[in-house]
C-alpha cells in the first residue's frame, strides 16, 4: 500500500507544472532570468577592460611624443580623448571622465634622442584598481616597442628608453576595498530596499489587512509615506553601519563632506524605495514581488561596475547601466568618498538617479490608483 | 428629508470590474436603527456593494447617500462614521490584541485613544490577554476581536460582510444579541450572510443574485414575492422517489429538509394534480406548508441562474 505509486507521483508532478503555468510572471522569470545572466555574463562583462578615456597633457609635441600617443591608441587599451591643460586634466579625473592622464614632459623628444631616460607621468583614476590594471601593463611594454626602432643604434637602450612614473590617483595602494566598500553601500541599500518596501505593502494586500487599512480614513499618502519612512531610517542605519565598518575595518579614505555623502545617499534610498513601492503595486503576491527585486537586482550588481569594470562593457551594457542608480551612486560615493568631489563635480551623476526616480514614481501612481479601484 | 432619515439611501448604483457588469442599478433604503440582512450566492456582487458603500470602491454611477452624505464624493468622510468588518480576518497577525485596537483607534484620530482601547479590552473580556498576538486566536474571538475594532470609533452604521462565516453555533448567537443590541442603540446595521437562520434574525432583507437586487423587504415580504406553493413530502422511500418527484409538471423546486421534501412551484393547482397522482399507491404522505424564506431564496436563485444563463 506504502509503496510508490507512479500515478500519483505524476499526479503531484502535474499540478506542480500546471500551477507553474498558472504564475505567469514567475513563468516569466524561469525563462528570462537565465538569458539575462547569459547576456550579461557572455557579452556585458570584461574584466580586461579597453578603450579607456584617455586625456593626454603635452609639454612636447615631438615627433616621439606624437608616435607613443598613436602607439597607445593601436594598443585598443587607450581611446584619445584629446590634449589638454593640467586643470582640466585634474578635473577629468576627478568628475571620473577619463581613466588616465599621461604627461609628456619638456624636453621628452630630445631627451629620447640623447640617450636620457625621460619620465614619463601616468595619473590613474584607481578608485577601481581593476580597471586600470591591464592599460598599465601595457604601457610598459609600449616604451621598448615604439622608441627602439627610430633611435639610432648607439643610443638604444638595453633597458627601456624612457621610465613610466605611475601616480594611482585616489587609491595609491589599488586596494580593492577602496571600490567595494563603497560598492558594497549601494548594493546593500539597493537589496534591502526594494525588497523591504516591495514585500511591506505585497504583505498588507496577501493578507487581506490592506482593505481593512482602507477602510479607515488614513489617506493613501499617509499610508505610503508612513509605510516608507521607517525604511528610509533603516537604510541610513545600515549605511552608517557599513561607513564606521568602512573608516575603522578598511581604512577606507573619507575625504569629502560626510553630510553630501548622507544627502546622496537619501536621494538613493528615496530611489530604491520608490522603486520597491512600485514593483509592490504591479505584484500580486510577495513572491512576485520578490521576483521583480531580483530580477532588477542582477542588472544592478553587474551592469553597475560594482563587480565589474563599467568601461569594460560594450556600449548598449554600458547604456542599460547608465540607467541604473546603482551606477551613478558607485561614481557619487567615490567622488565623495576618495576623491572630495563637490556639488558640481556631482551633478552629472545626480539627475539621471533623479530621473529614475520621477520615470518610476510616475509609473508606481499610475498602478497604485489601479489597484484600488 | 424625512422624519426618520435613512442611513443608506442609494438608487440606481453600477460597478463594472473590466468588462464585467458587477452591481447592476442597486437601490437600498436602510431606516436608521435597522438590522438589514443582504443575501445572495457566491459572487453576487455583494462584497463588492458593500464596499461601495462604504467608500472603498467608487461606484461608476448611480446617486445616493450614506449618513448623509454622498456615496461619490465624500468617501472620506463617511470612512468616519462607518464601522467595516472584513469577509476575511483582516487585523494585523503578529500584533497583539491591544497593539490591533491601538493601530485602529489611530488610524481614526481618536482623542480618549487609551481610555477607548481599555474599555474594549474589558468589552471583550480580554484583558487578561492584550499582550497576545491576534494570530493566535481562534476563529470565534477573531471575530469579536475584529467587531470590537469597528466599533472603537462609535459609527453610526456597521457593514458587515459574512461576519460569522467559519464561527461555532454558540459564538455566532453571541454575536447576533451584540447585534441587536448595538441595533437597539440606534446602530444601523447592514449584515451579509448565508445562514437562513441569520435572515431571520434581520429586520429587513434584501436578496441579490449576478449583480441585481431581485426581493426587499421583510422576510414575510419577501417570501410573499415569490407566490410559492409549497407541499411538505414524508415517509419512507423518500430518497429514491426525488428525481422523479422533481420532473412533475409544475415542481419548480424541490428540496431536501432532512427526512422530508419540499416541494413548491408558482402553480399551485398544478403541483397539488400532479403531486396527488404521484402519490397514490405509495405510503408517502403530502402535507400543505408554508414556503420558508429557504424555498423563497432557492426559487429566487434558480430563477435568475435561468435568466443569465440563458
Amino acid at each position: 500500500m506504502n509503496g510508490f505509486s507512479f500515478s500519483r507521483w505524476l499526479g503531484i508532478l502535474i499540478k506542480e507544472f500546471i500551477q507553474i503555468k498558472r504564475d505567469r510572471l514567475t513563468f516569466g522569470m524561469i525563462v528570462g532570468i537565465p538569458i539575462i545572466q547569459l547576456m550579461l555574463f557572455g557579452f556585458a562583462i570584461n574584466s580586461d577592460p579597453k578603450h579607456l578615456p584617455t586625456a593626454v597633457v603635452m609639454a612636447d609635441t615631438g615627433p616621439f611624443a606624437r608616435a607613443y600617443v598613436a602607439a597607445m591608441e593601436n594598443s585598443e587599451y587607450f581611446k584619445i580623448i584629446g590634449s589638454v591643460d593640467e586643470r582640466e586634466a585634474d578635473r577629468l579625473l576627478d568628475a571620473s571622465e577619463v581613466q588616465f592622464v599621461v604627461t609628456f614632459p619638456v624636453g621628452f623628444h630630445r631627451d629620447l634622442v640623447r640617450g636620457k631616460t625621460p619620465t614619463l607621468l601616468v595619473e590613474a583614476d584607481a578608485s577601481d584598481p581593476m580597471a586600470v590594471g591591464g592599460a598599465i601593463s601595457v604601457l610598459n611594454h609600449l616604451g621598448m616597442e615604439v622608441f627602439a626602432p627610430d633611435l639610432p643604434g648607439l643610443q638604444r637602450p638595453a633597458a627601456a628608453p624612457i621610465e613610466l612614473r605611475v601616480h594611482r590617483r585616489y587609491n595609491p595602494e589599488s586596494l580593492t576595498a577602496y571600490n567595494i566598500v563603497p560598492g558594497l553601500l549601494g548594493v546593500i541599500l539597493t537589496m534591502t530596499m526594494v525588497l523591504m518596501t516591495g514585500l511591506a505593502m505585497t504583505r498588507e494586500r496577501e493578507r487581506g489587512t490592506f482593505e481593512n487599512l482602507l477602510a479607515t480614513p488614513a489617506t493613501p499618502v499617509e499610508v505610503m509615506t508612513g509605510k516608507i519612512v521607517p525604511y528610509i531610517l533603516i537604510g541610513l542605519i545600515q549605511v552608517t553601519l557599513i561607513l564606521l565598518a568602512a573608516r575603522w575595518v578598511f581604512e577606507v579614505p573619507m575625504i569629502g563632506s560626510l553630510a553630501l555623502l548622507y544627502a546622496v545617499v537619501l536621494l538613493f534610498i528615496c530611489a530604491n524605495l520608490t522603486l520597491g513601492i512600485t514593483f509592490s503595486s504591479i505584484a500580486r503576491n510577495q513572491m512576485q514581488a520578490m521576483q521583480m527585486t531580483f530580477f532588477f537586482f542582477l542588472p544592478s550588481m553587474l551592469l553597475s561596475g560594482f563587480m565589474f569594470p563599467f568601461r569594460g562593457m560594450p556600449d548598449w551594457a554600458q547604456v542599460v547601466g547608465n540607467v541604473l542608480p546603482l551606477t551613478h551612486f558607485l561614481l557619487l560615493v567615490r567622488g565623495i568618498l576618495l576623491k572630495g568631489n563637490g556639488p558640481a563635480l556631482l551633478w552629472p551623476h545626480v539627475w539621471p538617479i533623479l530621473l529614475f526616480m520621477g520615470t518610476v514614481l510616475a509609473l508606481g501612481v499610475k498602478t497604485f490608483r489601479r489597484t484600488l479601484d | 428629508m424625512n422624519a426618520v432619515p435613512f442611513a443608506i439611501d442609494v438608487a440606481g448604483i453600477n460597478k463594472h470590474f473590466g468588462d464585467k457588469h458587477v452591481v447592476k442599478d442597486l437601490s437600498l433604503q436602510l431606516k436608521q436603527g435597522e438590522i438589514f440582512g443582504f443575501l445572495g450566492p457566491n459572487g453576487s456582487g455583494k462584497t463588492t456593494s458593500i464596499r461601495m458603500l462604504c467608500g472603498l470602491l467608487t461606484p461608476d454611477n448611480g446617486r445616493g447617500t450614506c449618513l448623509g452624505l454622498d456615496v461619490l464624493t465624500q468617501s472620506a468622510a463617511i470612512k468616519r462614521q462607518v464601522g467595516y468588518m472584513t469577509q476575511k480576518f483582516s487585523l494585523w497577525d503578529d500584533l497583539t490584541i491591544g497593539e490591533n485596537l491601538d493601530f485602529v483607534a489611530r488610524m481614526f484620530g481618536m482623542k480618549e485613544r487609551k481610555k477607548a482601547v481599555a474599555q474594549a479590552l474589558t468589552e471583550l473580556g480580554l484583558e487578561g490577554r492584550r499582550n497576545q498576538l491576534a494570530g493566535t486566536l481562534s476563529g470565534g474571538w477573531k471575530q469579536r476581536l475584529a467587531l470590537a475594532s469597528c466599533l472603537l470609533h462609535q459609527p453610526k452604521l456597521l457593514l458587515l460582510d459574512e461576519p460569522t462565516a467559519g464561527v461555532d453555533p454558540k459564538a455566532r448567537r453571541d454575536f447576533w444579541e451584540e447585534i441587536h443590541r448595538l441595533s437597539a442603540a440606534g446602530i444601523t446595521v447592514l449584515v451579509s450572510t448565508h445562514y437562513m437562520d441569520e435572515a431571520e434574525r434581520c429586520h429587513r432583507l434584501a436578496y441579490i443574485a449576478y449583480g441585481t437586487l431581485l426581493a426587499s423587504g421583510t422576510a414575510d415580504e419577501v417570501v410573499a414575492s415569490q407566490n410559492l406553493h409549497t407541499w411538505q413530502i414524508s415517509g419512507e422511500g423518500l430518497q429514491d422517489l426525488t428525481e422523479r418527484l422533481r420532473r412533475l409538471p409544475g415542481a419548480d423546486l424541490v428540496a431536501s429538509f432532512g427526512t422530508t421534501l419540499h416541494i413548491s412551484g408558482k402553480d399551485g393547482d398544478k403541483l397539488k394534480g400532479s403531486l396527488e397522482a404521484f402519490l397514490q399507491g405509495t405510503s408517502l404522505k403530502m402535507t400543505a406548508v408554508a414556503p420558508s424564506l429557504e424555498d423563497a431564496f432557492i426559487h429566487m436563485m434558480q430563477g435568475s441562474r435561468d435568466q443569465f444563463q440563458a
